[in-house]
């Protein structure tokens, strides 16, 4: 900590005679401690940290563990005199939120050979603040010995996850609390649309055992088998098959690649070494280190493929992954708090509710097989429409000042904002929970009609 | 202001003024700038008491509130119902590897709850081992870990080890001759136990269970790592830590479970309100203790193993984890292995002396600091004396989290001078923060002991000719030894696993405590072992530490004894 001083110096004269001596060398020097906050676990970091100090000596590389939200508040409330360089972590989103709160500063990488996009998604901030390193897409991973003790068939596609025979098998993290999983949410409803993505969602969630409060969570509960199946970020499925969890991964159709993304943070003591380790990461030699089983991310250097083991997932190469949806980042951008707090109303929150009603329904529906009825399969097509309400639509869910009510900047407020998020979440929930009972009631009904 | 105390009192008077500093600069401020949010028009940024009628109209927050409420209730029960027989036989009859039970039944305290969370629900969870072999056997599961079932199961075990501390200290202080007494008068047995044991013990025992109440009603690491929603704690944390949300509720949940918790606190007061429980003659302390009957053993026996392999568990599950291969749906890991104490002893160690350092510190100036105000409270009859107790014990009531935030915003840019260091990233602000957090353990501990200590025995040693500050040394603090171990375990066991505040200020890795480490490992699917490997490390230390504690006390106390007036009943 306290040789950064000394450790400038010493950078700029050895700067100095290495261009003095005009000697060839493709190392920048670089020296101190470089400190990155990081939401990443140890196997990455360590993997990371272990080559790059190899690569420069002088560095002592410091990684500061916080959960993506956690890091964020962090650099928010340490702005004053920060002391991190780094800011690395998945979800684009969180970078979003430092960039707006000018607590990141631009970077241009050196290294060539990274293409534009992943899928349909641009690799890199287009204003130049955060680098793509890595890509990610999100799936469906299961247990292979709990399907096979519970007798469940495998799934390949949202839609089979909304079957009854997966009812109390599925497990999945909240938007609010991953920035990973809200992505997952708001790519099927740009997928599918506003109703018929919540719907998809609510239908899905009927099946949840448990709504986990980490995205590191969903796959803990899968590996463990306290639940079968899980919504997750590929690389927590591809990395506990790797560690030799009887697990498996899927990419369904309708999914989308992002990239993982790492930043310099403004006013960092070392951003020399923050720079040098960039272009590590984004190096042919960084990339390849991506291909580690305990790490298992998708390099955003396609030749890094080249090295890649059997099997392993090429979105460069394979079209199908990450391509049915062009993801619309000003759009997430724009509702999303509103995403957020509406699916902890709907599903997070009232959980056991829609978890009773789904099986309701799906009871009736058993028992309506093979039968006609016309007056039961009206009650359970309005116990559903009642279920697939959603409290707003989606032009109020994208408005501005709507947004407002969620996401607020005190004293800076000169718009008057009514409204306030308790009292609009007080109002959702009433309807929600009352939607749900009456959708009960409806099912039960058309059940004992058969 | 000096001139209007009596004499005695400056001492108390300026011990007291620096503990109400402390408080003020490192538990009021930084909370009142987190809280202060709670009391803010979300819209404009004008005072205003609006949130607080959202909170009351919005069904989510009632339901997290009753849920709350039963949880904390029921785990006080059950931990009541684990605690009582343990302190009881040990306390009572002659019965061999009593030191041992006692520091077993402490060892609880010794794992963050999200670590024993992890190691519950691979044994007892929907698909966990107990579970599975039921199934196979008898076609049925039972759901321990299900819903509010887990929280409460894993909160009792976890904490039961607070109502067993204070009670065994407790039953140690009783006066023998005032059961002697009731044996006379013809009373034994059950009876005697419910007639005069233990209501004799009661300030020990509310202690205790108001301390688990309370922990319970704010806990957050159990329900969240249970993925349990519907609680105040965690509705206070996810409304906090979300992105990009600035909801006001999360503080006011904050607010309110600090006003609750003090009310709990006032309630546990009141119940202990105009009772005497002091005992004057301290030569006879302690129960009787007798010999057992031979089926009688047994049957002790069998109920102290039962429960501490009940209580034990999660370290069973643990120590299995940590040297299993992979655990996945089966009743036991496929495989065993050496590897992952391999990979902790290489990367991690700097985690255990950290943690030894930290919380070391931490729970010696919460004895310190326990003791002077129990001191001061009831002693002294400095104004506002009562005020130290309801600071001190509010730190209970704060969320890790907001402390966490809190330092961050008040000290951040308050640099220490001889380091020229930011105070929020310096390793000492843990240290605080931890100090803080268990002051009320020790705090609890310390009182129900001086209660428990007849003031004639101050007046005599007074009216020999002692000074204030020679009796307080000579005769008031041997004769809490008993409480004050108990808080000096209970503070440093418990700051030992903090997780929720050091979260937020661990500034560099290597100033990292052991929780942290171990919260670090277990994000990765490969560091499960690992992560389960530095938590057994983890508890054998701290483990090892406390009982040294309790030796090296133990045997100051004895030296002590020989010379001094007071023998007191060994206080394993």
């Amino acid at each position: 900590m306290n040789n950064h001083k000394s450790g400038f110096v010493r950078v700029a004269s050895l700067a100095l005679a290495l261009s003095l001596l005009a000697a060839p060398l493709s190392l920048p020097a670089v020296d101190g401690t470089l400190t990155i906050v990081t939401s990443y676990p140890k196997d990455t970091t360590g993997t990371f940290k272990k080559a790059f100090e190899k690569k420069y000596p002088n560095v002592k590389v410091e990684m500061l563990k916080k959960k993506t939200t956690a890091g964020i508040k962090y650099l928010q409330e340490t702005a004053g005199s920060n002391t991190a360089d780094m800011f690395w972590a998945s979800a684009p989103d969180a970078f979003e939120v430092l960039k707006g709160d000018d607590l990141l500063i631009k970077y241009q990488v050196k290294v060539k050979g990274i293409p534009e996009k992943v899928g349909s998604f641009p690799i890199n901030d287009p204003d130049g603040y955060y680098k793509g390193f890595a890509a990610s897409g999100y799936g469906i991973m299961w247990n292979t010995r709990y399907l096979k003790a519970k007798k469940l068939p495998a799934p390949a596609e949202w839609a089979d996850l909304k079957k009854p025979v997966y009812h109390g098998h599925v497990g999945m993290s909240a938007p609010s609390r991953s920035g990973t999983t809200h992505l997952t949410v708001e790519t099927l409803l740009q997928g599918k649309g506003w109703e018929k993505g919540w719907a998809e969602w609510k239908a899905m969630a009927g099946n949840f055992k448990t709504v986990t409060e980490r995205s590191f969570g969903v796959p803990d509960g899968v590996n463990s088998g306290q639940f079968g199946v899980g919504i997750v970020i590929d690389f927590f499925g591809l990395s506990s098959k790797a560690s030799g969890f009887p697990v498996e991964y899927v990419y369904p159709t309708v999914t989308t690649l992002v990239p993982a993304n790492i930043a310099l943070v403004k006013n960092g003591p070392n951003p020399e070494a923050a720079g040098a380790f960039i272009e590590y990461l984004l190096s042919a030699e960084g990339q390849e280190l991506l291909l580690d089983p305990k790490i298992r991310r998708l390099p955003v250097n396609p030749a890094t493929y080249a090295k890649a083991p059997a099997g392993f997932p090429n979105p460069f190469k394979d079209s199908s992954i990450g391509s049915a949806v062009k993801f619309d980042l000003g759009l997430s951008k724009g509702r999303y708090n509103v995403i957020n707090s509406l699916f902890d109303v709907m599903i997070t929150y009232r959980l056991d509710d829609l978890r009773d009603t789904t099986k309701a329904i799906q009871d009736a529906e058993a028992a309506m097989a093979g039968k006609s009825n016309a007056q039961a399969a009206d009650l359970i097509a309005q116990a559903k429409a009642l279920v697939n309400e959603v409290p707003v639509d989606e032009a109020t869910a994208s408005k501005k000042e709507f947004n407002g009510i969620f996401k607020k900047k005190r004293k800076k407020s000169t718009t008057q904002v009514t409204g306030r998020q308790a009292e609009v979440e007080q109002e959702w929930d009433a309807m929600v929970k009352a939607n749900y009972a009456k959708a009960k009631s409806l099912a039960e009904k058309a059940k004992s009609m058969l | 202001m000096a001139s209007a105390f009596k004499p005695g009192q400056r001492g108390p008077a300026l011990a007291g003024g620096l503990i109400a500093l402390f408080l003020i600069f490192f538990l009021v401020v930084p909370v009142v700038q987190v809280v202060l949010v709670a009391f803010q028009d979300p819209n404009t940024g004008a005072p205003t008491l609006i949130n607080f009628v959202d909170f009351f109209t919005t069904s989510l927050f009632q339901e997290s509130f009753v849920n709350s409420f039963y949880v904390a209730a029921m785990s006080v029960v059950v931990a009541t119902i684990i605690a009582i027989p343990l302190a009881y036989f040990t306390t009572r009859f002659n019965f061999s590897g009593a030191l041992l039970i006692q520091t077993l039944g402490i060892i609880p305290l010794i794992m963050p709850p999200f670590v024993g969370a992890v190691a519950m629900t691979l044994l007892f969870g929907a698909n966990g081992s107990v579970n599975l072999l039921l199934d196979e056997w008898f076609g049925f599961t039972i759901p321990f870990m299900e819903g509010l079932n887990g929280v409460i199961f894993v909160e009792s075990i976890h904490y039961f080890p607070f109502i067993l501390i204070n009670l065994s200290a407790a039953l140690n202080n009783i006066d023998r001759s005032m059961e002697e007494s009731a044996q006379n008068l013809g009373a034994n047995g059950v009876r005697l136990f419910r007639r005069i044991v233990f209501p004799l013990a009661m300030p020990g025992y509310v202690a205790g269970a108001a301390l688990v109440f309370i922990k319970v009603f704010d806990d957050l690491g159990t329900p969240l790592l249970l993925n349990i929603n519907n609680m105040l704690a965690p509705q206070a944390f996810l409304r906090i830590t979300s992105i990009g949300i600035s909801d006001p509720m999360g503080y006011v949940i904050s607010v309110i479970l600090v006003a609750f918790s003090l009310l709990s606190l006032w309630v546990s007061l009141l119940a202990l309100r105009g009772k005497d429980y002091s005992t004057v003659q301290k030569g006879g302390g302690g129960l009787m203790r007798r010999d057992l009957r031979t089926w009688e053993k047994i049957g002790c026996y069998a109920v102290v193993i039962l429960i501490l392999l009940l209580v034990l568990s999660p370290h069973l599950g643990l120590l299995l984890l940590s040297f299993g291969t992979i655990w996945s749906y089966s009743v036991l890991p496929d495989a065993y292995t050496f590897e992952h104490y391999v990979t902790v002893f290489s990367e991690a160690s700097g985690y255990i002396t950290n943690t030894l350092l930290y919380a070391g510190l931490a729970a010696l100036f919460d004895v310190i600091i326990g003791t002077a105000i129990a001191y001061i409270v009831w002693r002294t009859g400095l104004p506002g004396r009562k005020w130290l107790d309801y600071g001190a014990t509010a730190a209970l009531a704060v969320p890790g989290v907001v402390i966490g935030i809190g330092y961050l915003r008040t000290f951040h840019s308050f640099n220490v001078p001889i380091i020229d260091q930011p105070l929020a990233s310096w390793w000492v602000i843990i240290v605080v923060a931890l100090t803080i957090r268990r002051l009320p353990y020790a705090l609890r501990a310390c009182m129900a002991a001086l209660q428990q200590v007849s003031i004639m025995l101050e007046e005599a040693a007074e009216n020999l000719g002692a000074t204030k500050g020679r009796t307080v040394w000579r005769v008031v603090v041997p004769l809490m030894s008993g409480g004050i171990l108990a808080g000096f375990v209970t503070s440093f066991a418990t700051a030992s696993v903090e997780l929720s505040a050091t979260l937020m200020l661990v500034a560099v890795d290597s100033d990292a405590p052991l929780a942290y480490g171990i919260y670090e490992f277990m994000q990765s699917a490969s560091g499960r072992g690992p992560g389960a490997a530095l938590g057994v490390i983890g508890v054998l230390f701290v483990g090892l530490g406390t009982y040294f504690s309790h030796r090296i006390i133990e045997r100051s106390r004895a030296s002590r004894e020989s010379t001094a007036v007071v023998a007191e009943g060994a206080t394993a």
